[in-house]
């Protein structure tokens, strides 16, 4: 199994809060690996490390290249693309500029970006901030598509969204699985089932477990890991 | 009504050269979060480059000469500027109150070597004599440099305009302003545009250095401190980070300041202070600002 990411004794303490405390973990390159625990055990803060959105201590590998010690936008252009919670779009800028922005290889692949979201053809002169909240988290994954990269990290790209637009969402990570290895953090776990290969679960600041998808079908695994029941969401 | 005309268009020219060392420090604080105390002292070097330009390297008088010790007054500002990002502010990123205390520093220390170097005593800079012929207006008599001031600053506007609406730089610093981490996370070492908003601020306040030796008929040590002060009440005003708000406050400060006080004697500066108050009050993130979130 080739590793597309390793993470070994991450630790990121901010403000004096001790928020990941020895993070260790493997994502298999090729697949979508999804990221689980409850609210607030360090999931998105896992992700804003490796990007170097947050200060990090430890070893952070992608493939064989250490990138513990890059910063943010040598981390990105090692390989890595960021989809963060929230979205984060410029929202004064117009749809083609947040992508424009986005732009780092020298044939940005519009194609695959508009065939997923034809909405943002329609609407690429309109200011980012006046879109859906759906269409904003459209223009976040098409930021992430437009370049070719080794690892994808998602940071719940379906949070607040309409059933439909989840299933729009879903089947864009599924065209961009085909291409990279995605790291997803997501609460729906039917989106999990449906598109990770392995999962991983954080509590507390460490991860507590690795495992695959069908495990969540156990009630009682669901429960108490993630505090949910597996069969309803 | 020709005092008023008269008074409104210096106004106006004043107004114009705050837009001018304002745009920079809104700019840098929108982008970076760096409140410049030393962007006084840019100016002032430009100002004092436009002096030694003028009287020791072509003193003919001339407005060739004159336009061409604008462009050296701006590009000393902005070489003061980028030195000072290079080699203070950008080991200071996000420690606000360090850049605070650097700047200030900074501010002082200039300061103190002008007038070290170049005396407490203002030195006479004689612009070209086509400059101080006026223009009519109605009944009013209008001094052909307060146009030149507004000319230069809605050059400046222009350019700033195109720039950010048109290029890849414009286009990485209005998103910075918004969200300066999302944008390192696309991959854009975001330090290079700190530097580049470093230059043209300081390239724009150099420039106003240049002019306003014209203003001010010289240039003096705390020529820049002078300016520095009304230059932070206009981006507050303005809104941090908004340049087209920085010229209409620049505009309000500069006219409200020179009619009131024409007309209310000394009373000036008193009722400036009193619009940032209001404006503080009322509309916290300043004319075309945006809340901080």
């Amino acid at each position: 199994m080739t590793k597309a990411l390793t993470l070994s004794d991450v630790n990121v303490t901010i403000r004096g809060s001790h928020i990941l405390q020895g993070v260790n973990f493997e994502v298999q390159a090729g697949v979508v690996t999804g990221l689980l625990g409850r609210n607030g055990v360090g999931k998105s803060t896992t992700l804003r490390s490796i990007v170097g959105l947050v200060p990090r201590v430890g070893s952070i590998k992608l493939f064989d290249q250490e990138i513990s010690g890059l910063k943010t936008h040598e981390v990105i252009r090692a390989g890595v693309g960021f989809v963060p919670e929230d979205r984060e779009i410029f929202s004064t800028l117009t749809v083609l500029e947040n992508l424009k922005l986005a732009e780092r290889d020298k044939d940005p692949d519009y194609d695959t970006v508009y065939n997923l979201f034809p909405e943002l053809l329609k609407r690429k002169g309109q200011r980012a901030g006046t879109l859906s909240g759906g269409q904003q988290q459209m223009v976040a994954v098409a930021r992430a598509l437009l370049n070719k990269t080794k690892l994808l990290l998602v940071d719940e790209p379906t949070k607040g969204l309409a059933p439909k637009l989840v299933t729009e969402v879903a089947d864009a990570l599924e065209v961009a699985a085909q291409a990279t290895t995605i790291l997803l953090v997501e609460q729906n776990l039917p989106l999990i089932k449906r598109i990770a290969k392995n999962i991983i679960v954080m509590d507390q600041g460490v991860v507590v477990h690795a495992g695959v998808p069908a495990e969540l079908e156990n009630p009682e695994f669901a429960k108490q890991m993630l505090g949910v029941s597996g069969g309803s969401h | 009504m020709e005092i008023f005309i008269t008074l409104f268009i210096t106004g106006f020219g004043l107004g114009a050269l705050y837009f001018l060392v304002a745009s920079g420090l809104s700019l840098i604080y929108g982008l970076m979060g760096v409140l410049n105390f030393a962007h006084g002292a840019f100016l002032t070097a430009g100002a004092y480059a436009t002096w030694y330009f003028t009287t020791s390297i072509r003193a003919d008088g001339s407005l060739s000469s004159y336009a061409m010790s604008l462009l050296i007054a701006g590009l000393v500002g902005a070489l003061f500027a980028v030195a000072t990002e290079q080699i203070l502010i950008k080991y200071l990123y996000d420690r606000h109150i360090d850049q605070a205390l650097v700047t200030v520093g900074l501010g002082l220390v200039a300061t103190s070597a002008y007038l070290g170097w170049f005396g407490t005593d203002p030195l006479i800079v004689l612009p070209p004599t086509q400059l101080y012929n006026t223009v009519q207006i109605g009944e009013a008599f209008v001094g052909v440099d307060r146009f030149l001031y507004i000319g230069v600053a809605v050059l400046v506007l222009l350019a700033n305009f195109l720039m950010m609406r048109y290029t890849r730089i414009g286009l990485i610093i209005r998103a910075g302003v918004e969200n300066r981490a999302m944008v390192t996370a696309l991959g854009i070492d975001v330090r290079k545009a700190f530097t580049f908003v470093f230059f043209i601020g300081g390239f724009a306040a150099g420039l106003g250095g240049a002019l306003a030796t014209t203003y001010a008929s010289g240039v003096g040590p705390t020529l820049g401190d002078a300016f520095l002060i009304y230059a932070f009440i206009t981006v507050v005003i303005g809104g941090m980070g908004s340049v087209p708000g920085t010229a209409i406050a620049a505009v309000i400060v500069g006219t409200t300041q020179v009619l009131v006080n024409y007309y209310v004697q000394g009373l000036g500066d008193f009722v400036v202070v009193m619009l940032l108050a209001l404006v503080l009050l009322v509309r916290p993130q300043g004319l075309l600002g945006k809340v901080a979130h």
